[in-house]
């Protein structure tokens, strides 16, 4: 567990250092991720070793979000202040992006003559 | 010792908040499965009320229960990082759908930050808070630096951010059942690309290949976003 973590640590440092160094516009975790799984392609046996600790966080991903979650309560009264332009915004154009995103991607797939894919779901 | 004074005690150190963060999350997440991973039953809904309420209760500053919270905060970055383990796993049908993916990408990049501006626009919001909600789809810290740049408010966008995972991790199901979307990789995509880590973190929940995609596409919109709004930004200015 705790070389995986390691493993994990290491992959953020260096994504931190390299965007850092070389001001690029996105967080150091974005491109640790990105170096890790070209890591995991070059040396499939480290996937064995930061399989199991990695899809623990995963599937605890939700407990990460809840102290930046609790952070509203800091500007509780921006939101209580403006909350029709907020609330509105939020709702309607997150439900746009998720339905025309979706429909884009299958569409464009349908577009390219690939339908039956086995990842096909219904419920949930 | 008295009560109030080992609550004084206990108060004031990480060990209480660090526990009631875990406690609560433990909460929301059997009251999750109790109900089926009902998607209005979200736990990082229900978490954040329940420590939202005790803060109340026991009149406990933010900075103080942060100083707990933190160490559940700081593990966002490895798990970001750890997203490339299912992404690794998943590649053959990651690549299959590389053509659609970055069909889906531009366009619900412009859809996330066209439509919260017009909307928030339409119904008032004062030039600050449009611009902090234009980088709302984005995962935080990339929305931060965005609304930084806008001259928007970092501090709003992270809450605008939160609040709009929370929305589309519990709208995307019945949504996505609604417009008749039963793919897991597209259905995930959207999550990530509209909810970022909060949708993904849904998607997780429900399917790994729709998880598998909402980080990709959590990771892609963030970059994307960042690109389009600064060249905007370097274009109008």
């Amino acid at each position: 567990m705790i070389e995986a973590l390691l493993v994990l640590l290491v992959f953020q440092l260096a994504g931190e250092a390299i965007t850092h160094a070389a001001a690029l516009p996105l967080p150091g975790p974005v491109l640790g991720l990105v170096l890790f799984a070209i890591a995991l392609k070059t040396w499939p046996a480290l996937a064995k070793k930061v399989s199991t600790v990695a899809h623990g966080i995963l599937r605890n991903l939700s407990l990460l979000f809840v102290p930046a979650g609790v952070g509203v309560v800091q500007h509780a009264d921006l939101v209580v202040h403006q909350w029709l332009p907020i609330l509105g915004a939020l709702v309607v154009s997150t439900a746009l992006t998720l339905v025309i995103t979706a429909l884009t991607f299958v569409g464009v797939r349908r577009l390219m003559g690939e339908r039956n894919d086995p990842g096909e779901g219904s419920a949930a | 010792m008295s009560v109030i004074e080992l609550w004084v005690y206990l108060s004031t150190s990480p060990l209480l908040w660090l526990t009631a963060t875990l406690g609560a999350y433990v909460i929301a997440d059997r009251l999750s499965q109790r109900v089926d991973r009902n998607p209005i039953a979200n736990p990082v809904l229900i978490a954040v009320l329940l420590l939202m309420a005790l803060l109340k209760i026991s009149g406990t500053a933010f900075p103080v229960y942060f100083e707990g919270a933190q160490f559940v905060h700081f593990m966002l970055g490895p798990a970001t990082v750890a997203l490339a383990v299912p992404l690794v796993q998943n590649f053959a049908e990651v690549r299959r759908n590389l053509v659609p993916m970055l069909a889906a990408l531009a366009v619900g990049s412009l859809t996330a930050v066209s439509s919260a501006v017009a909307i928030a626009w339409l119904l008032g919001a004062d030039t600050t808070l449009i611009a902090s909600i234009a980088p709302k789809s984005v995962t935080t810290p990339i929305a931060m630096g965005i609304s930084e740049r806008l001259g928007g408010l970092p501090a709003v966008t992270a809450i605008l951010v939160i609040l709009t995972g929370i929305i589309g991790a519990v709208i995307v199901t019945p949504l996505m059942n609604l417009a008749g979307i039963r793919d897991w990789a597209a259905r995930g995509f959207a999550a990530g690309v509209s909810a970022h880590g909060i949708g993904t973190a849904r998607a997780f929940l429900v399917n790994p290949v729709a998880g598998t995609f909402a980080g990709i596409g959590m990771g892609l919109n963030g970059v994307i976003t960042a690109l389009i709004l600064g060249l905007a930004v370097a274009f109008l200015a």
